[in-house]
């Protein structure tokens, strides 16, 4: 897939566009799991924007990523950079053979206090 | 007043006492839970993508099963509530998802989001009202210093949720001063408790949920409650040393339908 596809892709799924960005860093600043991106919110409205899709698709930051909504709500110009992570990861689960998490994992993980909240949602971000 | 009731997963498991307390406590306020028939989890988290369908269809058949009762919807768990109000505002305002979703469907009616969401909370506020609660509490929890811990769910996207001022959130506080206790102001109870990722980075979540505890507890509270089993969940797992509870055992406890709850 050329750059400009896949950037376009990924525009289209998450209904964002990345040029409303003004760059202040605002999400990145806010994002509850910053320590743990090698791409951080702001990065990513940036690199979709320029189409440097592909070095976004590699990177573990994409599971990293909480849905907390944080970057959504303090963006002040509504750029709402979760859903090009979301799309982004979606571009990649939705491959063949692509699922990031398997029932064996999740049964290792689990305990008598686990609650199917954590399981299904672990599910719906990272297989399909 | 009559409400189609969505329990979700976590509360047919390992959050039964969530439910157990809230359908005794609705019940000792006038209002009646009907559980919705065969319905299936929302999944958990909502996919924010706009070509995303599939994973939306169980929220929107437990949507059109309240409209044909005509009654409105509710949850308690906040994961449910995100998921299902997000995917009702999708049916509202994005009118290819809707057609996508309709015609997937293939029933008589379409649906477009007619169906009015509650969170149990908002219950409680907007159609029994806190003055009224207040009224019907036997058992003050009076002097009971308590953390509110809204967590990211419940609150946002604000355009969509529109539930509370997400940033100077009030509903859970007004809550606690309505069973008769004392609600503690902190800065981290809307930020998130490090969610699903805890499965694969338990220590993000530890960091998450420590920063939480660490502050309500300097804020001089007791106890911290919520409405999502996961962020009780993330919280007592990285050891929260004040107790962490779902709102509606105290709410049973100040309605004095605690004990009756087990049955």
């Amino acid at each position: 897939m050329s750059k400009e596809y896949l950037r376009d892709d990924i525009i289209r799924s998450s209904g964002v566009n990345p040029k409303k960005c003004m760059k202040c860093g605002k999400c990145s600043g806010t994002c509850p799991a910053y320590d743990e991106m090698e791409y951080h919110p702001h990065q990513f409205v940036s690199m979709v924007e320029t189409g440097d899709i592909e070095p976004l698709m590699a990177s573990k930051g994409l599971y990293r990523c909480l849905t907390c909504f944080a970057c959504v709500d303090r963006c002040p110009r509504g750029v709402e950079p979760a859903k090009l992570v979301e799309a982004v990861r979606l571009a990649v689960i939705r491959q063949q053979g692509a699922n990031h998490l398997s029932a064996e994992t999740v049964a290792a993980f689990s305990d008598d206090e686990t609650p199917q909240q954590l399981l299904v949602s672990a599910f719906r971000k990272y297989s399909k | 007043m009559k409400m189609s009731y969505f329990p979700g997963c976590t509360l047919k498991n390992k959050a039964l006492d969530l439910d157990a307390y809230a359908r005794r406590s609705a019940e000792a306020l006038g209002v009646s839970l009907e559980e919705i028939e065969n319905w299936q989890c929302c999944g958990g988290v909502f996919t924010t993508a706009k070509d995303e369908v599939a994973t939306k269809l169980s929220s929107v058949r437990a949507l059109k099963d309240a409209l044909t009762k005509n009654q409105p919807l509710i949850t308690v768990c906040s994961a449910c509530h995100n998921v299902i109000k997000q995917t009702n505002h999708a049916m509202q305002t994005d009118s290819e998802f809707a057609a996508k979703v309709n015609r997937y469907m293939a029933e008589e009616t379409d649906y477009l989001g007619e169906t009015q969401v509650y969170h149990y909370l908002e219950m409680l506020r907007d159609v029994v009202g806190f003055d009224t609660l207040k009224s019907k509490v036997v058992n003050p929890l009076s002097g009971k210093k308590i953390a509110a811990y809204y967590g990211c769910l419940l609150l946002r996207p604000n355009a969509t949720m529109q539930m509370d001022d997400p940033e100077n959130p009030r509903i859970i506080e007004d809550f606690i001063r309505a069973i008769g206790a004392e609600p503690v102001i902190y800065a981290n109870r809307n930020e998130c408790c490090g969610g699903y990722v805890t499965m694969e980075s338990p220590a993000l979540s530890k960091a998450r949920s420590n920063a939480v505890i660490e502050d309500a507890k300097a804020a001089g509270a007791e106890m911290v409650i919520t409405a999502c089993p996961l962020c009780r969940y993330n919280l007592m797992k990285n050891g929260a040393d004040i107790p962490v509870v779902y709102f509606t055992e105290l709410l049973a406890e100040a309605l004095g339908v605690k004990e009756d709850t087990h049955e």
